[in-house]
């Protein structure tokens, strides 16, 4: 896709042309071409939330699905996300403006003992990207942390992410501290990580293992509906 | 005779094909095959023959349990009557523990090399007592860093994702199995490149000499 990058002018691409073209720049971790195609969207009058949607995020999903196909690799998927993180931060105080939709509030941080955050990162992202707000506690958290967040920020969703086999328990020790408080139905509780797996995330009490960045906004999509529908029924 | 580290990062290998089935099967991995053939000499071990899978499965830990059980099968069918495992649990999130127990073999403990070359006790204080932002190399990944690491991380291609990658670690601790200087430069020098600081423990063969001594007997 980079080849045909050379005799590409992006103002000179009409709308459509130009949110596809955005979706192989994306692909390719083209991070100046991406904030030039945000400024022209937004220069012809697009809605941040649209910019944001249709043309970042629908490509990060593209990127994830050949992630997940084995086509792109991690270090492709970092160059994309580094470019979507370009794009979101001149769309994020225009969104913010603007009143774009807001899905739900996450409280996301990788676990005690553990320094990875690639993954956590990328869920992130997306779940941003998404219209969820995301407060994110960054890497070694102790369980004092998350309690502390969830208290604070009152978030409709926990994520919890490990990349080691000798942190990826100390996810229960969390889960454990919200049940002793009599909280842990209060909040949806996702867990990921590259050695974890779903029958893990049952065993510790969690709602959801999420294999990817990807899957981690459809779980949190649908449990947010059915947060919805249940208090829309009760209403 | 052991294949160079090309061989046993990317295909494997192992001692013998013709097997006598009083003799005990090591399953192991690629990046282990230098110091176990080691170990196995120092000790007179002869009875011990080992098969090892490719070392780049550790940058698709998913890939590993599937990978072992098909070799412990293989082992079984050419008439082994022992098998050992040589993996720790390498990222598999215990599901590697599955198939040695599904299989009815047992693994050397620990979560990873590094673990049970420092010793698996001493390992575990360190990590308690914080060293958690270490990068750690043995013998054979600094003899690979290029292969395994800066390619397969693909720095080669992508240096500006250096920083996402490592931006977390504060040094390299070299974990050295051997007393090698131009193996402690080569460490040295990766990193260098990795930007983070360097340390450098000489382990030896840490728990792998116990583990090996206990399939010796079998």
């Amino acid at each position: 896709m980079a080849d045909e990058q050379d005799d590409i002018v992006l103002s000179e691409l009409d709308d459509d042309e130009l949110v596809l073209q955005m979706h192989d720049d994306l692909y390719d971790g083209l991070r100046e071409e991406i904030e030039e195609g945000v400024n022209i969207l937004l220069g012809r009058g697009w809605q941040p939330y649209d910019v944001l949607t249709k043309a970042l995020v629908e490509g990060m999903r593209i990127v994830g699905i050949d992630f997940r196909d084995g086509i792109l690799f991690v270090p492709e998927v970092l160059l994309a996300a580094n470019a979507m993180k370009a794009g979101m931060a001149i769309l994020k105080p225009l969104l913010a403006e603007t009143g774009a939709p807001q899905l739900g509030k996450m409280v996301i941080g990788t676990v005690k003992g553990d320094i990875h955050d690639i993954g956590k990162n990328l869920v992130s992202m997306m779940m941003e990207g998404a219209g969820f707000d995301v407060i994110d506690l960054g890497i070694n958290n102790p369980v004092e942390n998350y309690l502390e967040a969830i208290n604070n920020e009152q978030p409709d969703i926990l994520g919890m992410s490990a990349l080691l086999t000798t942190t990826m328990p100390y996810m229960k020790v969390v889960i454990d501290a919200l049940k002793e408080k009599g909280i842990r139905d209060d909040y949806v509780v996702l867990v990921g990580g590259a050695p974890l797996n779903e029958e893990f995330g049952k065993a510790i009490g969690a709602d959801a293992y999420c294999r990817d960045a990807a899957v981690a906004v459809e779980t949190a999509k649908s449990y947010m509906d059915r947060k919805h529908n249940k208090l829309a029924a009760g209403a | 005779m052991l294949p160079n580290d090309e061989t046993l990062t990317e295909t494997g290998f192992s001692t013998r094909s013709d097997v006598a089935p009083s003799r005990v099967m090591l399953l192991a991995c690629g990046a282990l095959a230098r110091e176990i053939l080691a170990v196995i000499q120092l000790n007179g071990w002869e009875h011990l023959e080992l098969a090892c899978l490719p070392a780049k499965l550790h940058n698709d830990p998913e890939k590993i349990p599937g990978a072992v059980r098909a070799k412990v099968r293989e082992a079984r069918a050419k008439g082994y009557a022992k098998v050992f495992v040589v993996y720790a649990d390498c990222g598999t999130g215990g599901l590697l523990d599955r198939v040695c127990e599904e299989e009815g073999v047992e693994r050397i403990e620990g979560p990873h090399c590094y673990s049970f070359f420092d010793g698996n006790d001493a390992f575990a204080e360190r990590e308690e007592a914080g060293e958690i932002t270490a990068f750690y190399l043995t013998d054979f990944l600094a003899r690979q860093f290029d292969t395994l690491i800066w390619k397969g991380f693909g720095l080669d291609r992508h240096l500006d994702i250096l920083p996402m990658m490592f931006g977390n670690y504060e040094k390299v601790i070299y974990l050295a199995q051997t007393d090698d200087p131009a193996l402690e430069a080569k460490a040295r020098a990766a990193a260098k490149r990795l930007g983070l600081a360097f340390e450098m423990r000489r382990t030896g063969y840490g728990d792998l000499t116990g583990f090996l001594a206990n399939a010796a007997r079998a």
